[in-house]
C-alpha cells in the first residue's frame, strides 16, 4: 500500500540530490538541470499533499510552479548563452569579472 | 470505466505499489547519475528519466492533467531547450575537475546529508494523513475542476503569470540578441571571395574503396597520399581525439605504406590522375 508519505519521502530524496548537484557541480547547464530537479521534487510534494487534503489547490500550485520554471529556464539559458558567447565557457568559475 | 479512471486512482493497490517502487528506484538512480555524470548530455537524458517517472507518479496521485503537462512542458519543451543550448555550447562539454574552492565537493555532500537528515526528521514527525477519498476531481473531471480553480480563485496569479511569461520571452530575446557589426555580405561578394580563395571548387569527397565506403576514409591523391581535405574536420577531430592521429585509408590500398597526410594538398596535374586513380 502506497501512502502519500511515500511520495513526500521520495520528493525529499530528489530535492536533496538536486541541492547537492547545485552545490557540487561546476558546469552552469548542469547546475540548471539540478535546479529543475529540485523544482520537480517540490511539485511531487505539492501533488501528494493535494491528494492528502482531497482538494485541487496543491495541483494548481504545482501547475504555477511549472509555468514559472519554464520562464526561469528561458531567461537563465539566455544569460548562459550570452556568457558563453563572451567567455567561451559554460563553467561558473569563469564568469569572474565582478570579483574584486 | 471512464477513460480518466485508467490514469487516475483506478489502479489496483498492488499495481500501484509496484509502479511506485519501480519508478522511485529508477528516478532516484537517475537523479544520482545526473549528479555524478561528467558529460552534460548524459545529465539531460537522466533528467528526462526522472521527469517521465514523476509524470507517471502524478497520474498515480490523481493528477492526470499535470502528468500530461509534465510530459509536454517539462520533457518536451524545457528539456529540449536544454539540449539546444548544449548543442550550442558543445555536446562534449565536460565539468572541470579542478576545485576552485578547496573541499567544495565534500562540503556539498555534508550539506546534503545534513539537509536529508533534517527533512527526514520533519517528514517523520509530521502526521501526513492517508489519502482522502478521491472525488471526481482526481479522475474524470480533473481538467474541469482545475480550470474552474484557476479561473476563479487563482485568476489573479494566473494573470500575473501571463505578464511573467511575456517578460521572460522579451528578456530572452534581448539577452540572446546579437547586433550585426558588419554589413551582411551579398551573393556577389561571396562569389568573389570564393573565386579569390585557394579553394574555389568543392572539397574532395571521402574515399570509396572495395571494403570501405564510410565518410571517415580519406580519399587518396594521385601520388598515393591521403587527402586531409576529403574528411570533414568534425569527423577528423573526433578520430584524432580517440586514436591520436588523422584518419588513414585502409592499409591494403597503399603500396608504399606511407600513411602520412599531405599538408600541401596541392592540385596535382590532372593528366596523370585518372591513370593513377585507376590503380586504386
Amino acid at each position: 500500500m502506497v501512502s502519500p508519505t511515500h511520495f513526500v519521502a521520495l520528493s525529499v530524496i530528489l530535492f536533496v540530490i538536486g541541492a547537492v548537484g547545485v552545490l557540487a557541480r561546476r558546469n552552469a547547464i548542469i547546475i540548471f538541470m539540478c535546479v529543475e530537479l529540485m523544482l520537480n521534487a517540490v511539485n511531487l510534494a505539492f501533488v501528494a499533499f493535494a491528494r492528502v487534503h482531497g482538494n485541487l489547490n496543491g495541483q494548481v500550485i504545482a501547475f504555477f510552479v511549472m509555468v514559472i520554471a519554464a520562464a526561469e529556464v528561458v531567461v537563465g539559458l539566455a544569460i548562459l548563452l550570452s556568457i558563453f558567447r563572451t567567455r567561451r565557457s559554460a563553467s561558473v568559475d569563469d564568469a569572474n569579472l565582478l570579483k574584486y | 470505466m471512464k477513460p480518466g479512471m485508467v490514469l487516475a486512482a483506478g489502479m489496483a493497490q498492488e499495481t500501484q505499489s509496484l509502479a511506485f517502487w519501480v519508478l522511485s528506484v529508477a528516478s532516484v538512480a537517475a537523479a544520482l547519475g545526473m549528479v555524478l555524470a561528467r558529460r552534460a548530455v548524459h545529465c539531460a537524458v537522466l533528467l528526462a528519466v526522472v521527469m517521465l517517472s514523476l509524470a507517471v507518479m502524478y497520474a498515480m496521485l490523481g493528477a492526470p492533467f499535470l502528468a500530461f503537462v509534465q510530459v509536454i512542458v517539462y520533457t518536451g519543451a524545457v528539456l529540449m531547450l536544454f539540449l539546444f543550448v548544449l548543442m550550442i555550447v558543445g555536446v562534449s562539454s565536460r565539468d572541470s575537475l579542478v576545485e576552485t574552492i578547496r573541499g567544495q565537493r565534500v562540503a556539498a555532500i555534508l550539506v546534503g546529508i545534513g539537509m536529508l537528515v533534517l527533512l527526514s526528521l520533519i517528514i517523520g514527525n509530521a502526521v501526513i494523513g492517508p489519502a482522502a477519498p478521491a472525488g471526481a476531481g482526481f479522475s474524470s473531471s480533473n481538467l474541469q475542476d482545475l480550470a474552474r480553480l484557476i479561473f476563479t480563485t487563482y485568476v489573479f496569479p494566473f494573470e500575473v503569470t501571463s505578464a511573467l511569461l511575456i517578460t521572460a520571452a522579451l528578456g530572452a530575446m534581448v539577452l540572446a540578441h546579437r547586433e550585426r557589426t558588419t554589413p551582411k555580405p551579398t551573393q556577389r561578394e561571396l562569389a568573389r571571395r570564393r573565386v579569390l580563395s585557394s579553394q574555389p571548387t568543392p572539397l574532395p569527397g571521402p574515399g570509396t574503396y572495395a571494403r570501405h565506403n564510410a565518410v571517415d576514409m580519406p580519399a587518396l591523391l594521385p601520388d598515393g597520399t591521403p587527402s586531409t581535405l576529403s574528411v570533414s574536420p568534425v569527423i577528423a577531430r573526433r578520430i584524432e581525439l580517440s586514436t591520436g592521429e588523422f584518419p588513414a585509408p585502409p592499409l591494403e590500398t597503399l603500396t608504399s605504406g606511407e600513411v602520412v597526410p599531405s599538408d600541401d594538398e596541392g592540385r596535382q596535374p590532372s593528366e596523370d590522375s585518372d591513370h593513377e586513380g585507376a590503380r586504386w
